[in-house]
């Protein structure tokens, strides 16, 4: 017997809903294709608070945060960004939770020298507005902008060198944290690739520590970024991690949220079709109706206002590797669907938001990351989709770009992708040069804009995804450059897509479609074989 | 190799080009020569808001007149402390760092300016400039005759001057960058391959966002 996520389509199935952009589409698919919903969300902890200080009383293979903490000793907080959860938290944020917690007692302990640090690596400077949300108004008040503020990464006078791993590969980071008496990582655990070493040793480090593993090869032996264990990404990061651990006293929270992106009146978009009642089927007609009706940037307005009800699952501190292991469960115990044997064409929709494109538009590059990168990568086991076979997504690829957001990637997208597509190349020829761009570094250090590296590191993103597959479309494209640009084959509807990827495809092809958002993962294995026992029958502690 | 080529009046500092010459008005041999210049130069305001909004060339014609009958030695004894009273305390903080960014990546920097050429050698000097390109006045008999010399450094002749520059020093325009605040600097900052915005005003801020165009704020920085 399937599982209940894994829903075949049959003759007197009704349309899946899927997103293309921020409009929902409405899409027939072959009799046989086998549809992947998400989990119904996990029940969420009861005591929050009470959850986060048993967590760093009682923490994994370290000893309490109380033990650790001495007057007058010097303390930095790191934090997440907000790229993720997505959309954004309804306050209270569980990073403002876990920080008034920390807080409170490194004040009980006389430590004052304390300065919280959003880790944010080479992604955008956050906004006061956006710190505020995520850190409360208290905290926010209190330490903004002299004891709370955003790592800068391009700061030569403000990181320092701590190692090189037996690889060779060079340890950067914030020079604060390097020289503090105890470095506290706060993190929000959305998906497996995040949290564990790639905390500190990404979030507080630059392009020279990043290069070491954002880079066309390391990205290509990743056979699975959601999958750590064989994420070539993952492993490097751990090696700096690890020298990092050697050289700080490293504190580490984890927490976990579910996948209820949605408040209780949209809750049917993660709902089978053919389960709607009369009244959630009228509601997705209205919905339709009323994206397709309201201009881009209102939907744009709207969707940004929209911040998700997510209950926190688990709080897990101590020792980074050991916390690590705990979170990565309860990721996989709220995400996992297993799926039995690999499809020949995957179906899927694309949504309006990345993590690198909160509060802006989602541009043609972050297109393709989502495509490439994050929807490609969202399996564990072998991939959803076979090797050198079709994915069909749909989005409008509409060419527009956030000037203050993503300055850079304009000129990756326009001026680069005409003449290369090819990731070694655009790395050997071209990543040097952006990376040395005073204009985009003024950009990132003091307005509000990626790493001129980052476009790059996004192209990367996507280099396993496209050493995969053969093919992909595109469906409901506005225009026909940018799909080119990609490399992708259009098509105006999904009946076209699928036509066209049969005509490469094995007579009665295997058609997966993944039904996100909310989140979602597909744990695949041969046809025959029973799924890894990825997730415990019950969970150990949350 | 390449260059950045700077506007300074706006992009570097928050001076214009009426500053430093008010302050050579008000610092003439005597205070009746100063009344008597800045008594002309008042006469002549209207004159030059339409020349603005015209014709930047024939603005800075107009402007730089009134230092008609100024001895060299006074322009350039004075030069130093124009600098220092009048444009020094108004660099953008962010400014010589930005410049610097600049420098470390092995570009040439050259300053392109309306202002004269004996005041931005200080200022060249204070940013660590390696070039300039500005206005100079035309001098007969050891006095200013408040005619500017050809070229006059402004609007579509700072593209020809870029270019010029770049070809005199083996620089590929496609690999050099241009900064400016200013609409009336578009055929400077169009002439290379790195054209970017800094601190802009409405009509340059609208064309940067249409053509992506980097937009830089050095004014708002702390």
């Amino acid at each position: 017997m399937s599982h209940p996520c894994l829903v075949t389509i049959d003759s007197r199935s009704a349309p899946r809903a899927l997103f293309s952009g921020d409009q929902l589409v409405e899409v027939d698919l072959p009799t046989g294709t086998r549809v992947v919903y998400p989990k119904p969300p996990l029940a969420g902890l009861k005591d929050v608070d009470a959850a986060i200080r048993y967590a760093i009383n009682h923490p994994y293979n370290s000893e309490p945060l109380y033990a650790k903490l001495r007057p007058g000793m010097k303390v930095t907080i790191a934090v997440d960004d907000i790229s993720l959860p997505l959309p954004q938290m309804k306050r209270p944020d569980i990073r403002e939770r876990v920080l008034t917690i920390v807080l409170d007692l490194l004040a009980d302990y006389s430590v004052d020298d304390v300065e919280i640090i959003v880790a944010t690596s080479v992604h955008r400077r956050m906004k006061d507005y956006e710190v505020r949300h995520m850190v409360g108004d208290k905290i926010f008040n209190a330490y903004w902008p002299k004891k709370l503020y955003n790592h800068d990464a391009e700061n030569a006078a403000n990181m320092k060198y701590l190692g090189t791993t037996e690889l060779g590969e060079e340890v950067e980071l914030n020079k604060r944290a390097c020289e503090s008496d105890l470095v506290i990582y706060v993190n929000l655990n959305y998906v497996p690739m995040d949290g564990g070493h790639k905390s500190v040793a990404v979030g507080l480090c630059g392009y020279r520590s990043l290069r070491a593993h954002h880079n066309p090869k390391t990205m290509r032996d990743c056979h699975s970024y959601m999958d750590p264990s064989s994420s070539a990404l993952s492993t490097s990061v751990e090696r700096m991690g690890r020298l990092v651990n050697q050289k700080l006293n490293v504190f580490t929270i984890e927490t976990t949220v579910n996948n209820r992106m949605f408040d209780r009146t949209l809750d049917f978009l993660a709902k089978n079709e053919d389960d709607l009642t009369a009244a959630e089927r009228a509601a997705m007609r209205a919905l339709m109706f009323t994206l397709k009706k309201t201009p881009q940037a209102a939907r744009q307005a709207v969707f940004q206002r929209v911040h998700a009800p997510y209950d926190v699952t688990g709080v897990f501190a101590g020792e980074t590797e050991a916390v690590h292991g705990h979170t990565l469960k309860k990721c996989y115990e709220q995400y996992l669907v297993p799926v039995q044997g690999q499809a020949d064409i995957l179906i899927t929709g694309i949504p309006y938001i990345s993590p690198y494109n909160v509060n802006s538009f989602l541009n043609p590059l972050l297109v393709q990351v989502m495509a490439n990168g994050y929807l490609f990568n969202l399996y564990k086991g072998l991939p959803m989709v076979k090797k050198g076979g079709t994915m069909i997504v749909l989005h409008p690829c509409t060419d527009l770009f956030d000037n203050e957001h993503h300055a850079p990637y304009i000129e990756f997208v326009h001026r680069l992708l005409p003449e290369t597509r090819d990731a070694m190349e655009l790395h050997k020829k071209y990543e040097q040069k952006f990376a040395n761009n005073p204009a985009y570094i003024e950009m990132y250090r003091f307005g509000n804009a990626y790493h001129p590296t980052h476009p790059f590191f996004m192209w990367y993103w996507g280099e396993a995804g496209r050493q995969h597959i053969g093919r992909m479309i595109v469906v409901g494209p506005d225009n026909e450059y940018i799909p080119k640009l990609l490399g992708w084959e259009t098509a105006r509807t999904m009946e076209e897509a699928l036509r066209m990827a049969k005509q490469t495809a094995p007579p009665q092809p295997d058609i997966l479609c993944l039904h996100p958002p909310p989140m979602l993962m597909c744990e695949v294995t041969e046809r025959g074989h029973k799924p890894a026992l990825s997730v415990p029958p019950e969970s150990s502690r949350g | 190799m390449a260059a950045s080529y700077f506007d300074v009046d706006g992009t570097l500092v928050s001076t214009n080009l009426v500053h430093p010459t008010l302050f050579y008005l008000l610092n003439q041999s005597t205070p009746l020569h100063s009344a008597m210049k800045l008594g002309l130069a008042v006469a002549k305001a209207p004159w030059m808001v339409l020349a603005e909004m015209r014709d930047r060339r024939l603005f800075n014609e107009m402007l730089f007149s009134a230092y008609q009958g100024v001895s060299e030695d006074r322009l350039l004894s004075l030069a130093e402390e124009a600098f220092d009273k009048v444009i020094k305390p108004r660099i953008y903080p962010a400014a010589k760092d930005f410049v610097k960014a600049s420098l470390d990546t092995g570009q040439d920097v050259v300053l392109v300016s309306g202002a004269l050429d004996f005041l931005m050698k200080f200022l060249a000097d204070y940013l660590g400039a390696t070039d300039v390109i500005a206005n100079r006045l035309e001098i007969k008999d050891r006095y200013a005759t408040g005619k500017l010399l050809r070229p006059v450094v402004a609007g579509p002749e700072k593209a020809r001057l870029v270019r010029e520059h770049a070809r005199g020093k083996g620089h590929n325009l496609d690999d050099c960058f241009a900064y400016s605040d200013s609409y009336s600097d578009v055929p400077m900052l169009s002439v290379v391959g790195y054209p970017a915005a800094i601190n802009p005003d409405r009509k340059l801020s609208l064309l940067a966002q249409a053509y992506h165009w980097p937009i830089i704020r050095l004014e708002a920085k702390a």
